[in-house]
């Protein structure tokens, strides 16, 4: 029998706020255990919540960007089960009204459009953590990340392959990147994937049995699982097997999932609505207030970058990848609006730099190793002539970190293009003088040795000399050595 | 609807209660008329009633997104049964 798997995403977005959902504890990352904890966080007795504003503003952002519906009024909802990683017995959590409802994604897969809609975005609090290997007989508790605030955000099972799974989980992550909402670090779990997967005869309407995927680390992983358990399930039933509805964990040494035993009971949260929080409110105005801060998002900066600077959808693809080097480009560009050519120097040379220094792992490239304007300059100095492509590249290494212009590294390292004809001729004699057996062999007819009288001619004037006029002046002098 | 002693038993394991069969007893009782008051109010046509989310008629208390508190794991960790170093010591968590 044919099979059509069918895959639907839960991601866990940690929002960058400074403070907690609840209260005013620090959200830093990589503090000593529990120094940002407080009694909210903590969940001692008789506190009170209070839910942070930019929390709900993300959230509207997120929903609005994902094009769902922003609920006018929503509640915040005790989802209670017990954990030692979860001090209070209960999460914070939406459930019956979330913030936002419905909405899509469109997803570019190998250059055709899928779209993949989502269920719901809700908000909630994160859990602390539990170090389980340090002591034999305890474990430890961290409640740092207590009440760290998180988006949820729940796709429809819209899915088909894993590569469908990677591309829409890529697309959302961008998304929320640009909005400048979430940092999308998947390996230090700000940004977190469940996967569902089920299987069903191909053609059928209904749903098979859902497997839950969890320990999904990395993109690789949430393919490789979703790929994993799809050939698991097929060969479970084609062998007359049946499938249990249950969690599975990937395992990323062994490349398998593995059943997860848990008491069926567990997973009865008996959610309530959370009778310390008042429930939200969000009219039109807040709205509205949210939306004009929106920035363009990927998928439309990515067509007008082609449309407007006629770059092939690989370079705007490239470019616009990451917002701050959208906007590094756009401010280069202004400088000089040869677009081609520095798509070319970002996603080359600059590339290799930011990859080189780990630049780009972050969120927001805090430094830039070249400014914009001074490779906009260098781009422009080699399409006046004033510098050659080759010479550039070493103008390029010059520039990074000394935040020079490219003009000055150029005058003071004396690197400008030699262009007039007196000097190039000078250096083309002597390099024949000083060859005289492969000019013989240009003269019985080898035509190969014009390119060794380049390399030479340049290896004579460090690279300096125009590349255009050498070849000419050298064509030249080579026809009337031959006729002589 | 009647209570069964396994409706009992189901809530006490969530909520991590260990129950004598007196208190079994007891509260299979007590929460069979709290259950079935709720079936009287139950009988009330609400249809053209908005659904009732919270007791007090305010909404959108929020904060801003400042940081308000200091690091202060001691203060914190002082209540607790056991620590080790900041963290907090809990029995051994089976997986």
């Amino acid at each position: 029998m044919k099979y059509e798997p069918v895959i639907g995403l839960e991601v866990h977005a940690q929002l960058l706020t400074e403070s907690k959902i609840f209260c005013g504890c620090s959200t830093k990352f990589g503090q000593e255990p529990n120094q940002n904890t407080c009694p909210v966080c903590a969940g001692f007795p008789g506190v009170l919540p209070v839910l942070n504003r930019r929390v709900v503003e993300f959230a509207i952002k997120a929903g609005l960007a994902t094009h769902c519906e922003i609920a006018r009024s929503s509640i915040l909802a005790r989802k209670n089960y017990f954990y030692p990683d979860l001090p209070k017995g209960y999460q914070i959590s939406q459930y019956e009204l979330p913030v936002c409802i419905g909405g899509y994604i469109d997803v570019d897969i190998d250059g055709t459009q899928k779209r993949v809609r989502l269920t719901r975005i809700h908000m909630e609090e994160d859990a602390g953590k539990n170090i389980h290997d340090a002591h034999g007989d305890a474990s430890l508790v961290d409640l740092n990340r207590a009440g760290v605030p998180l988006l949820e955000i729940v796709s429809e099972p819209d899915m088909r392959t894993a590569a469908e799974a990677g591309a829409y989980l890529r697309t959302l992550r961008q998304i929320l990147q640009y909005l400048e909402v979430c940092d999308g670090n998947m390996e230090e779990g700000s940004f977190r994937c469940d996967a569902n997967v089920s299987i069903r005869p191909a053609g059928s309407e209904i749903l098979g049995t859902k497997i839950e995927i969890k320990n999904l680390n990395s993109f690789r992983a949430v393919e490789r699982a979703i790929k994993f358990e799809i050939d698991r399930q097929i060969d479970t039933l084609s062998d007359g097997g049946t499938l249990i509805q249950e969690t599975r964990l990937w395992d990323e040494n062994r490349e398998e999932t593995r059943s997860m035993r848990s008491k069926e009971s567990a997973h009865d949260y008996r959610y309530f609505p959370d009778p310390d929080l008042l429930p939200l409110i969000i009219d039109d105005t807040w709205t509205d207030e949210v939306r004009v801060t929106l920035p363009e998002l990927p998928a439309t900066r990515k067509q007008r970058f082609a449309a407007e600077y006629t770059l092939p959808a690989y370079d705007a693809e490239l470019l616009t990848a990451r917002k701050d080097v959208a906007d590094y480009f756009e401010a280069a560009v202004k400088v000089h609006p040869n677009a081609k050519a520095l798509s070319n120097w970002i996603v080359g040379d600059l590339f290799r730099v930011l990859k080189e220094r780990k630049l780009d792992d972050q969120l927001y490239i805090s430094h830039w190793p070249v400014a914009a304007a001074h490779l906009a300059q260098l781009v422009q100095m080699i399409d006046h002539g004033k510098i050659t492509g080759k010479i550039a590249k070493t103008v390029f290494e010059a520039m990074l970190d000394s935040n020079k212009p490219p003009q000055q590294i150029v005058g003071e390292t004396g690197l400008e293009q030699v262009s007039d004809t007196g000097s190039i001729e000078t250096a083309i004699d002597q390099v024949l003088a000083s060859n005289p057996k492969q000019l013989a062999q240009y003269q019985s007819g080898n035509e190969k040795v014009f390119g060794y009288f380049v390399g030479q001619v340049m290896k004579a004037t460090q690279g300096r000399a125009n590349p255009q006029k050498l070849n000419e002046i050298l064509r030249e002098k080579l026809k009337t050595s031959v006729r002589q | 609807m009647k209570l069964t002693r396994e409706g009992i038993d189901r809530v006490a394991v969530l909520a991590r209660l260990r129950l004598t069969p007196e208190e079994q007893a007891s509260l299979t009782e007590d929460l069979d008329h709290i259950l079935g008051y709720m079936e009287k109010l139950n009988q009330l046509d609400t249809a053209d009633v908005e659904p009732f989310n919270h007791a007090v008629n305010i909404e959108n208390t929020l904060r801003d997104d400042r940081v308000t508190n200091q690091p202060n794991a001691d203060a914190l960790l002082a209540n607790a049964p056991a620590r080790d170093a900041t963290f907090f010591k809990v029995p051994k968590i089976i997986e």
